[in-house]
């Protein structure tokens, strides 16, 4: 795409090394830690799954145990699997079990005991990964079987809280339209530090996230892909404390896209900001080799932030996210990088303005699948001009190329969308894409004129943040509040107490799949190729 | 005709003609099923005492629903005389009166505690009334001068919420749930307001004002969620502001303040 907004390139480049200048600490940070759930994901891909009589998953008994008496700073690979092949347990199912009656005896194994338990490790984790790898070639055959959706992919939001609910309505709402179905997870999820299991049939404002979830709803997906000749993606959230576990099971349940962003578990969850990035790092090299497509978060931070003043927060953000996900090996074609729509109306030229911000980040983000989110903030219960307000979102989308519409409600606020209530939303996204669908190839903001600055302004506030960021640090500007509002300090939030510092022999099967130069799976997919290649798209 | 009854009003006084949308679980494909779609939506219409009725839209959505737009006129008369409101019982006051306020009737800082507590994690509506940002035009407490805000975010454990608001000597509390599925905003307010009704008893300390609000609380059942002041949808953070300095800080010059000063046991 060429450039609409005349950015200055050097700028852009500025930008983009301020990132990495104030990301690479993080990472630094990252690689010398683990944390509770990093591991919990090191048994999930091993196979490790089921729960004891109170519902309390065996990888959270298995690594418990682990950490109350060997200590996690070597993994939990190392112990693990060096008492499964001295205990003469015959799962490790059943090593938990034992495990949590305190009945084992783990240690640190040396010379040959270690090396066995990192052979036996390795191994198991490999049948995890040739799972991902499968389900990865699978997704590209279901797409070549049936058919690559094309752009803007439009997203609808399903929540009963019954997985058995959830699956008609999700089925109905790809009938009418939609090509991602997103299943929001109960209020609360993300602070659980345990992934439930199960068909669930209860949650609050949302269905749990749970493997058997994942499995039946994707299940139900394939179904229906089949029948309208359209490959429908599935999304969840790799969110939380939980956040390493769940990008495991999405990567094992082959789930499309997930949410995933890197600070919105410290800013909106007050979850613990050393906590988020090490288990970010982690769920992202899944992500990026099962070829799932992230969806990041920016949207929020105008929720509770102004739309016009806090506009560079979101590109900032958007540039850390893009530093971190690289880093961890996501390719541009996986970075659903997030923004909306959420300028006060009653602001003179708020359309303008919303144009020029959706096309800076296009412009900045040429070959990423955006993500870009309706009006909230000022959907009023005025029903008729929220849908005149969801349109021009529609129409801004259209016209600067958007690659991921969640689809607004004009009851947004009010209730839990009717079934009318997305019938015509899908109305509203169809007449516009239909009508306007190709003004984009046509929109070109007059040289210097009011959108052109506007862009202009809001990269140069990005780089002048970025550069007090990468001076004092990215931990203190979370601390001082500089995203969303709120303040949250390095050492504050929930989660804090299950991170680790590595022991120098510290062991983690999955890096041997995750890290550089090993990433490549064995279906003879380039991970580094976008996963929307076969027929995409924009 | 006294001037307190009146009609809904379409184009002329009196004529009483409204619109409502609404969907039925009927086919719309065949002619035949459109037909009966149509008049199943012209019965319940007319159930609604919308008498004449005209169907204006009618569209299926998948194999089994239909959408309608209906217009009518209603026979129903709206009796003014008979309309209740829960008044305001405070006046909406400027920043700067809620301030002078506070500084003269109270003598130091106000301290609100702010939570989302139970398992809502929809920091949004407290947020709008505490942030600086604030929301309708209309900044924040944390704007106010006289006012100390400690915003706990969301997820905050009731028994967490009784000892930080001990802790920081809250004057009053704000509560925001967002969430409604099986009522959970009624059971965590009622279960918030015994916690601090039963919170040490004996320390001779007076509980703080308890505030609760969301976009589907009935502000007129204070008293059977054990609250003092339940603030519903559109409530702004002046509004807020207003009733704490009103509730909290005597007016030095009015009388009438007198009476409001124990609002903490009014309810």
């Amino acid at each position: 795409m060429t450039t609409r907004l005349n950015l200055d390139p050097a700028l852009v480049r500025e930008a983009r090394a301020l990132a990495a200048k104030a990301g690479q600490p993080i990472v630094a940070m990252a690689k010398t830690h683990t944390t509770v759930s990093v591991e919990r994901a090191v048994l999930r891909l091993a196979g490790l799954q089921g729960a004891d009589a109170d519902g309390m998953p065996w990888v959270n008994r298995l690594v418990d145990a682990i950490r109350e008496t060997t200590g996690l700073e070597y993994g939990v690979a190392l112990p693990a699997w060096d008492a499964l092949l001295t205990g003469g347990y015959d799962s490790l199912a059943a090593l938990a079990a034992a495990a949590a009656h305190g009945k084992v005896a783990f240690r640190i194994p040396a010379g040959a005991d270690a090396a066995a338990a990192r052979a036996a490790a390795s191994a198991a984790l490999a049948t995890g990964f040739a799972r991902i790898d499968a389900n990865r070639v699978q997704r590209q055959r279901m797409i070549e079987e049936t058919s690559q959706p094309r752009m803007p992919w439009i997203y609808l939001i399903v929540a009963t809280g019954d997985i058995y609910e959830d699956i008609p309505q999700a089925q109905a709402a790809a009938r009418e339209g939609a090509d991602v179905i997103a299943v929001i997870r109960s209020t609360g999820q993300s602070l659980l530090d345990y992934v439930p299991e199960g068909a669930t049939r209860e949650g609050f404002a949302g269905t749990y996230a749970t493997q058997e979830n994942f499995r039946l709803m994707r299940a139900a997906l394939d179904e229906t892909s089949r029948e309208l000749g359209r490959y429908v993606r599935l999304t969840n959230y790799a969110s939380g404390l939980c956040m390493p576990e769940i990008a495991s099971l999405a990567g094992l349940e082959r789930l499309d896209m997930m949410l995933n962003d890197c600070m919105y578990g410290i800013i909106f969850r007050d979850i613990n900001p050393r906590r988020t990035f090490i288990d970010q790092r982690f769920s992202r090299q899944i992500h990026a080799r099962a070829g799932i497509i992230i969806n990041t978060g920016e949207d929020n931070y105008l929720t509770t932030a102004d739309a016009v003043d806090a506009a560079h927060t979101v590109v900032v953000s958007q540039l850390m996210n893009e530093f971190f996900g690289k880093e961890a090996g996501l390719a541009d074609g996986q970075l659903g990088l997030g923004h909306a729509f959420e300028i006060s109306p009653d602001v003179p030229d708020s359309f303008l303005l919303e144009l020029a911000h959706a096309q800076l980040v296009r412009e900045l983000f040429p070959d990423a699948p955006l993500k870009y989110m309706p009006p909230t903030k000022h959907m009023t219960g005025n029903v008729f001009a929220g849908y005149l307000l969801d349109a021009f979102f529609n129409l801004c989308g259209m016209m600067t190329d958007q690659s991921i519409l969640l689809i607004g409600m004009m009851t947004e606020g009010i209730h839990t969308p009717f079934l009318s209530d997305r019938d015509l939303a899908l109305e509203n996204v169809r007449y516009v894409r239909d009508a306007a669908g190709r003004l984009g190839e046509s929109f070109v903001p007059a040289p210097g004129g009011l959108i052109e600055q506007r862009a202009k302004l809001v990269l140069g506030e990005s780089v002048a943040l970025l550069r007090r960021i990468s001076d004092e640090g990215l931990l203190t500007a979370i601390a001082d509040g500089t995203f969303g509002i709120t303040k949250r300090p390095a050492d504050g939030g929930r989660g804090l107490e299950g991170v680790i510092s590595r022991a120098d022999g510290y062991f983690n099967p999955a890096s041997e799949f995750l890290e550089d130069g090993e990433r490549a799976p064995a279906g003879g997919l380039d991970p580094r190729t976008s996963p929307v290649e076969a027929g995409a798209a924009r | 005709m006294t001037g307190n009854i009146v009609r809904p009003y379409g184009d002329t006084t009196g004529d009483g003609r409204i619109q409502v949308s609404f969907t039925l679980p009927v086919p719309f494909g065949t002619p035949a099923e459109k037909a009966r779609a149509e008049g199943a939506a012209m019965q319940l219409a007319g159930k609604m005492g919308l008498e004449p009725a005209m169907v204006v839209h009618g569209k299926g959505m998948g194999p089994d629903y239909t959408f309608f737009i209906v217009y009518g006129r209603v026979s129903h008369l709206v009796d003014l005389s008979q309309v209740t409101v829960t008044e305001r019982e405070f006046p909406l006051l400027s920043s700067a009166e809620v301030n002078l306020r506070i500084r003269t009737g109270l003598g130091r800082k106000l301290v609100v505690v702010g939570a989302c507590i139970g398992t809502d994690a929809h920091t949004v509506g407290i947020d709008a009334i505490l942030n600086v940002k604030g929301h309708s035009g209309e900044k924040g407490l944390e704007y106010y001068r006289e006012i100390r805000v400690v915003n706990l975010g969301s997820q905050v454990a009731v028994p967490d919420l009784v000892a930080r608001s001990a802790a920081e000597g809250a004057d009053a509390v704000l509560v925001s749930q967002v969430v409604t599925q099986r009522d959970a905003h009624i059971s965590n307010a009622k279960e918030m307001s015994a916690a601090f009704r039963e919170a040490d008893p004996d320390s001779g300390r007076q509980r703080p004002l308890l505030v609760v609000g969301g976009p589907r609380f009935d502000p007129s059942i204070a008293a059977e969620l054990g609250v003092d002041k339940i603030f519903g949808k559109g409530t702004t953070p002046g509004e807020v502001a207003s009733y704490l300095a009103y509730a909290l800080a005597p007016d030095p010059g009015g009388a009438a303040a007198e009476a409001d000063q124990k609002v903490g046991a009014s309810a």
